[in-house]
């Protein structure tokens, strides 16, 4: 009967709702990867917003939940895209999906881009390969408020350029960013084919980019070791530790705290994060295995 | 402090059944003392004795008919106020689409665990804290449940709770506390719940001479722990050990066999998988008590992020005794030292954490 003092009570206890949603359009973006575009099914959508840089759960009847970042624009809640790569056995099952076929949704969960910070000075979005899906709702709502930063710098990177998402939309984007004054740089570790851009890891487009440290906020996403050297690359330029921004990956079952599998260090990625400030996670990023 | 007669817990018991309890004590299967629904008196452990060790769990005999002259089998609260295997929703798919239904239906009597020690009333308080503000089936089968604690006289060889401050004595979180004395109960009262049920059963004042065996019990308890430990310094001596070489050296004898988390009464990690009806059409979605030394535990985005025996007792040492403080304010340890007995190959936390202090700070060195 009696009990300790407790956690606060959660808004929405149970981790949110189970949505519906309705697969619209599968896109493929990489060899293993698609992004699944989709729209809820009657009122479901009702109330649901997310900001950039937040998950939801989906659900495959009868297969299970996984964890996928939302990559699509915030300001369209309702038109939602998620890029799932085909790895584990509730991705694979995605494999499965048409268009009109019903998945569950819950969220959205975790720590968005904190694209405040950035205002009045200069943003840096770093990603590589996949990580390259959770910024894109940064990108696209830095690009519709493209007068509250000075500059805009994106620097995408990836092994192989089959291996860059949203490939379809590039010329799109590029011709959109020359429009807005968004600096666009983009490299692969390897070229095959026609690639008329930059040749090596990521972290070779900083010197190009130009960034000047003191007025830089910076988001990155990526594999755990583009972060460590991106990471370190950034601050060896003296952008401060406290405003780069990383988005982190561990299984998340739950996206309420509750399931335990999250866990880095001391905090769960899908409460705590997965948008962690720099300074919080760096030293956790250190250690294999943690 | 309250007085009742032997046959006053068999009293009670039936009394909790009366009003729609669902009665949970210890009893004997399988050779070790375990939680189960019991009947009444007759139910409970009379005259056993318990031999507890590092990878050891043995029952021995003896003709006094006490109840309570041991510590503790592998249960605690935990299985019954968060089930190894619970169904949460099931979800039906069918021309009109998919649909999310109700839970589905479960034993719905409240329950009253009795028998549980002061580390297991600890447990219960910590694992509050995880769930009361998450999960609404914990939260209604903790809200209505009767706690009835039963002060340790002849604690376990793997006990420590004096270490953790969780005992031996309860002293919170109980509805009613008994201590076994010679021709009876000493009863004490935590709860409003536990003032009626004292009332139900005419409990008297108990006398002077049987508070101060209450407090001797006690003390002597305190002083036959198994185990010590000393967790000074704690959450920051397992963080800045993260590269000691002592991981992996009980790596090499830890079998990653779960154990430890199973029997842990404040281990809350689980899964929730999907089992599909024959027909196709009905999808249960269950929880399911997970661990972290399992691979799969950590896998994400294609890889198993703790490979190594040493990178997943690593996550649940440090987990326990350290993180927990930053997620939860308080220690996820509460020194019952089931994890040391359960153990098949007798693994010691107290022997591990006082190994990485002994050498605090020392690194591994790779060489791959």
């Amino acid at each position: 009967m009696s009990t300790t003092e407790l956690r606060e009570p959660a808004a929405q206890p149970e981790g949110r709702p189970m949505r519906i949603a309705v697969i619209q359009r599968i896109v493929p973006e990489t060899p293993e990867s698609s992004t699944y575009w989709m729209t809820w099914r009657g009122n479901d959508g009702e109330g649901y917003a997310f900001e950039a840089g937040q998950f939801n759960m989906l659900y495959l009847f009868g297969v299970g939940e996984v964890a996928i970042s939302i990559s699509s624009n915030p300001m369209h809640p309702h038109h939602l895209g998620h890029t799932v790569r085909h790895v584990g056995r509730v991705t694979n099952a995605f494999r499965n999906l048409r268009p009109g076929d019903e998945i569950g949704v819950r969220g959205p969960f975790g720590k968005p881009w904190p694209l405040h910070e950035a205002e009045g000075g200069d943003l840096v979005i770093v990603a590589g390969g996949v990580g390259v899906c959770p910024v894109r709702p940064a990108v696209e709502s830095a690009m519709r408020n493209r007068d509250r930063y000075r500059r805009l710098i994106l620097l995408l990177g990836a092994r192989t350029p089959d291996l860059l998402p949203y490939k379809d939309q590039l010329d799109e984007w590029v011709a959109l960013m020359e429009r807005l004054g968004v600096e666009l740089h983009l490299t692969v570790d390897e070229a095959v084919g026609t690639w008329l851009y930059d040749i090596g890891v990521v972290t070779t487009l900083f010197p190009k980019a130009r960034i000047e440290p003191a007025r830089t906020t910076a988001f990155m996403c990526g594999p755990e070791v583009m972060l460590r050297f991106a990471g370190r690359g950034l601050r060896e330029l003296g952008v401060p530790a406290e405003r780069i921004y990383l988005s982190t990956e561990r299984h998340m079952e739950c996206g309420i705290g509750l399931c335990g599998h999250c866990q880095l260090g001391p905090y769960f990625v899908c409460t705590d994060g997965p948008v962690f400030r720099y300074d919080e996670i760096a030293p956790l990023l250190e250690v294999r295995e943690l | 402090m309250w007085h009742i007669e032997r046959e006053g817990l068999g009293r009670l018991i039936r009394l909790l059944a009366d009003r729609g309890y669902r009665v949970i004590g210890p009893t004997v299967r399988d050779d070790a003392i375990v939680l189960e629904e019991i009947e009444g008196l007759e139910d409970l452990p009379a005259g056993v004795r318990e031999v507890q060790g590092p990878g050891s769990y043995r029952l021995e005999r003896s003709n006094d008919g006490r109840l309570f002259d041991w510590a503790h089998g592998p249960d605690a609260g935990k299985r019954f106020l968060f089930p190894p295997r619970e169904r949460l929703t099931e979800i039906r798919r069918d021309r009109e689409g998919m649909r999310v239904g109700p839970a589905p239906e479960e034993d719905d009597r409240p329950l009253a665990l009795l028998g549980l020690r002061s580390c297991d009333l600890h447990a219960i308080a910590v694992q509050d804290r995880v769930f009361m503000g998450l999960d609404e089936r914990y939260r209604r089968r903790r809200e209505r449940a009767v706690l009835i604690g039963v002060n340790c006289a002849v604690p376990g060889g793997t006990c420590f709770c004096v270490s953790m401050g969780t005992g031996p004595r309860c002293t919170s979180g109980f509805d009613l506390a008994l201590t076994e004395l010679a021709d009876g109960f000493a009863l004490e009262v935590g709860s409003r719940v536990g003032q009626e049920l004292r009332d139900a059963l005419g409990a008297r004042p108990a006398s002077e001479d049987e508070r101060a065996e209450v407090d001797a019990i006690a003390t002597a308890a305190a002083e036959r722990m198994g185990r010590t430990l000393d967790v000074s310094d704690m959450p920051t001596l397992l963080y800045r050990n993260r590269e000691h070489p002592r991981w992996r050296e009980v790596a090499e004898r830890c079998l990653a066999c779960t154990n430890c988390t199973m029997v842990c009464p404040t281990c809350f990690c689980h899964d929730v998988v999907d089992d599909v009806s024959l027909s196709g059409d009905v999808a249960t979605r269950s929880r399911e008590w997970a661990s972290c030394f399992s691979a799969e535990y950590s896998w994400a985005a294609g890889v198993v992020v703790r490979e190594s025996h040493a990178a997943r007792y690593r996550q649940w040492l440090t987990h326990k005794f350290a993180s927990w403080i930053d997620q939860f304010g308080v220690s996820g340890c509460v020194g019952c030292g089931r994890c040391i007995t359960w153990c098949p190959v007798g693994i010691d936390v107290t022997e591990e954490i006082a190994a990485i202090r002994a050498t605090d700070g020392a690194v591994e060195v790779r060489t791959a």
